[in-house]
């Protein structure tokens, strides 16, 4: 666990599951070399590369890949005056490419993201264990304590009630991170050497009614159930605030998920997150939403959308509504931010005609 | 162990419900030798007890319960209930309970778990039951909170109680054990978290440890299946209790944890064997369930015992129409809060 796994040591599954219904969006200003090592376990799939940033550098994307480029010119050109919700210099503006993807499945990675190795030392294939959590039941209602029953292994304890053995649909999978921890910019200040090497060997659904902080860099999520909610917010240039992004997504998706009966999952997999951002720029970035989380944590628990609200466009409508209602007095960030959730929803109809309508799941 | 904790403030309390505690004990030894034990053997059981010498213990046996009790409210306590009357009488203020059918188990390192020490830590370690930490328990070395998480809820609160999970023989119900034979639990999650408020779990009472000052009224015998035995799979007394501990920590704002320790549970019985004599307790959960979830505590319900008496009224008039056993268990509440008060509280 003190390392990632070499290239060598990744050896590609028979099949590759999903290999048509599921796009890999990757953000970058850099460069794409982290592919390298991932090319046994990502080279079936396609690609969507959302390069942020200087639209003028070119990215080189390692041989052998097929995908699709895109950077801010092309963002602004394909939606015109609506691209104003797609963040500028932050990786935020990844979620372009969930709009774009024409995929029922999507998985989303850093480009500082490497291969871990479990405690066997065996290379993890990230994408086949998100997979498996994407199309396992999650389990939303009871709190199974030995974690995820559909796992090889373990089932349900005594007590859980038959009735909910079913477990519901499983709309987002996020994974974890061994050495560098997706800590905060004070935290990060204060343990500066933390290094996280604890693998947990459990996947687990978070309840219903249960908050958590949303990390976007190792991230499943199903698309058709839940696409529109993936929303990563206004940051970078021109805004007030950075690294929320992620966690803005979550807030907003997991509200939805639980008013829509979804699931979500936390645990494995791991991958090896190889690089640590600086914490002053970080503090610099995130100060504001340091602040402010304090008042958006409570807005989001004590959020109630109407039982009319069926489909995840209405959810979010009417989450992007009650934003402008009840943070606008945090900060008026919080009405563009409210403006952009709308004009998202209107951009990812607009990509995504058909069936963008469907009733997803039962609204509580 | 947190050096702040001394021994003596802790019990551990045994319910026995076989005679010979021997092995038990001697594979317990090197973590139990230093504590106080409170043994309860079972009223039911016939033989004699066997205990091996070297412990600092008090054993209690059904004269003993009648005495301190009363013989017709003695039969609270059969089988595996009859670790509540250790609760009872203990004075200490931390309790760890462990089945007799269970010995230390290894971690992956192959290191013998202190189960003592692990459930220790968790009930003095704050807990954090208002927002999911993605990294687990943020107090364990190594880990901490991740980004995103509120400042003002890193202080956590106060972990009432402790649950504890299980290799080998998993606290499967009698269908799952039957249908999966031969499924035994091998994996040892390293991971301690705390259940988010308002979320229930089924609390198994084979490796469980709480703060007994501040929730020792909540864990209490009360609900009893019509064919209820000397088995786990016969039995749903202790994940009725934890519902109520439950309800009970989320209303006066207390935390629970799961996860590690992993106690080593025996082969015993036969699954099989157990669900054709008692298959009824299955189905209650169906009931049980979304009757907890809807509960709700009064603001007058500040202590442990106006929280437990409320459940018990909630009970019998929600519950108590349906089935007898329900009327029952809430008769048992409200008694077990009665017998806390005169027993069960210091002098």
């Amino acid at each position: 666990m003190a390392e990632p796994a070499t290239a060598t040591q990744a050896a590609a599954p028979a099949v590759p599951q999903l290999k048509d219904e599921l796009d890999i969006v990757i953000p970058t200003i850099r460069n794409l070399d982290f592919l390298e090592m991932w090319r046994p376990f990502f080279q079936p799939y396609h690609l969507i590369i959302v390069q942020d940033g200087d639209p003028s550098k070119t990215i080189k994307v390692p041989d052998g890949f097929d995908y699709e480029l895109y950077n801010r010119n092309d963002i602004n050109r394909i939606l015109g005056p609506k691209a104003s919700c797609i963040s500028f210099k932050d990786s935020a503006c990844r979620c372009f490419g969930y709009m774009v993807s024409k995929k029922k499945y999507i998985f989303t990675i850093d480009d500082d993201c490497f291969v871990a190795k479990d405690p066997s030392g065996k290379a993890i294939n990230a994408l086949e264990q998100h997979i498996k959590n994407l199309l396992s039941p999650s389990t939303p209602f009871f709190f199974n304590t030995l974690y995820d029953p559909f796992r090889d292994g373990a089932d349900f304890v005594r007590g859980y009630p038959f009735s909910l053995r079913e477990g519901v649909p499983t709309a987002v999978s996020h994974g974890l991170w061994l050495n560098i921890p997706d800590y905060d910019a004070p935290t990060q200040l204060v343990k500066p050497l933390e290094r996280n090497t604890r693998f947990v060997d459990a996947v687990l659904t978070i309840p219903k009614g249960t908050l958590f902080p949303m990390c976007g860099m190792n991230l499943a999520f199903d698309r058709e159930l839940i696409g529109p909610a993936m929303y990563f917010g206004l940051m970078g240039d021109g805004q007030p605030i950075g690294r929320y992004d992620d966690m803005w997504a979550g807030w907003c998706t997991k509200v939805v998920c639980d008013h829509l009966g979804l699931g979500v999952k936390t645990g494995l997999p791991y991958i090896y997150h190889s690089k640590a951002s600086n914490p002053f720029v970080n503090l610099r970035k995130e100060y504001k939403g340091i602040f402010w989380q304090e008042e958006i944590i409570p807005f989001f628990q004590q959020t109630v959308l109407p039982k009319d609200c069926t489909t995840v466009q209405k959810c979010y409508i009417e989450l992007a509504k009650q934003v402008k209602e009840k943070l606008s007095k945090v900060d008026p960030y919080f009405d563009k931010l409210a403006e952009a959730m709308v004009t998202w929803i209107e951009a990812w109809d607009e990509l995504n005609p058909t069936g963008s309508s469907v009733t997803n799941g039962k609204a509580k | 162990m947190s050096l702040s904790i001394k021994d003596d403030e802790i019990d551990i309390v045994i319910g026995a419900l076989r005679p010979d505690l021997t092995s038990f004990m001697n594979e317990w030894r090197t973590i139990f030798s230093r504590f106080h034990l409170i043994i309860v053997k079972d009223p039911d059981l016939k033989e004699e007890l066997k205990i091996p010498e070297g412990f600092n213990l008090d054993v209690y046996k059904k004269p003993d319960i009648d005495r301190v009790v009363g013989t017709s409210t003695s039969t609270i306590f059969s089988g595996y209930s009859c670790r509540y009357f250790g609760y009872l009488v203990s004075r200490k203020k931390y309790i760890i309970s462990v089945d007799d059918d269970c010995y230390p188990a290894k971690d992956n390192k192959g290191i013998l778990v202190d189960a003592v020490a692990q459930h220790i830590t968790n009930l003095t370690t704050p807990a954090t039951p208002f927002f999911f930490n993605t990294l687990y328990d943020p107090f364990t070395e190594g880990a901490d909170f991740v980004r995103g998480y509120p400042f003002s809820l890193r202080s956590g609160v106060q972990c009432a109680l402790s649950c504890g999970l299980w290799l080998n023989l998993a606290d499967y119900d009698a269908p799952t054990q039957a249908l999966k034979p031969e499924e035994r639990n091998s994996r040892y999650v390293d991971a301690v978290l705390t259940v988010p408020a308002r979320t229930l779990m089924p609390i198994s009472g084979i490796n469980i440890a709480f703060n007994r000052e501040v929730i020792g009224p909540a864990l209490l015998p009360s609900l009893r299946l019509g064919g209820e035995g000397k088995f786990r799979w016969e039995t749903m007394e202790d994940i009725w209790s934890g519902m109520c501990v439950k309800v009970v920590c989320d209303h006066l704002g207390h935390g629970v944890k799961t996860g590690m320790p992993y106690v080593w549970r025996n082969d015993r019985g036969d699954a099989i064997a157990s669900l054709r004599k008692e298959w009824e307790g299955v189905k209650l959960m169906e009931e049980v369930v979304p009757f907890f979830q809807s509960v709700r505590l009064s603001r007058e319900a500040k202590t442990t015992e106006d929280c437990v008496a409320e459940v018990a009224n909630v009970v019998k008039e929600q519950l108590g129409s349906k089935d007898p056993m329900f009327a029952r268990a809430a008769k048992a509440m409200v008694d077990w809060v009665k017998l806390w008060k005169s027993v069960g509280s210091s002098t």
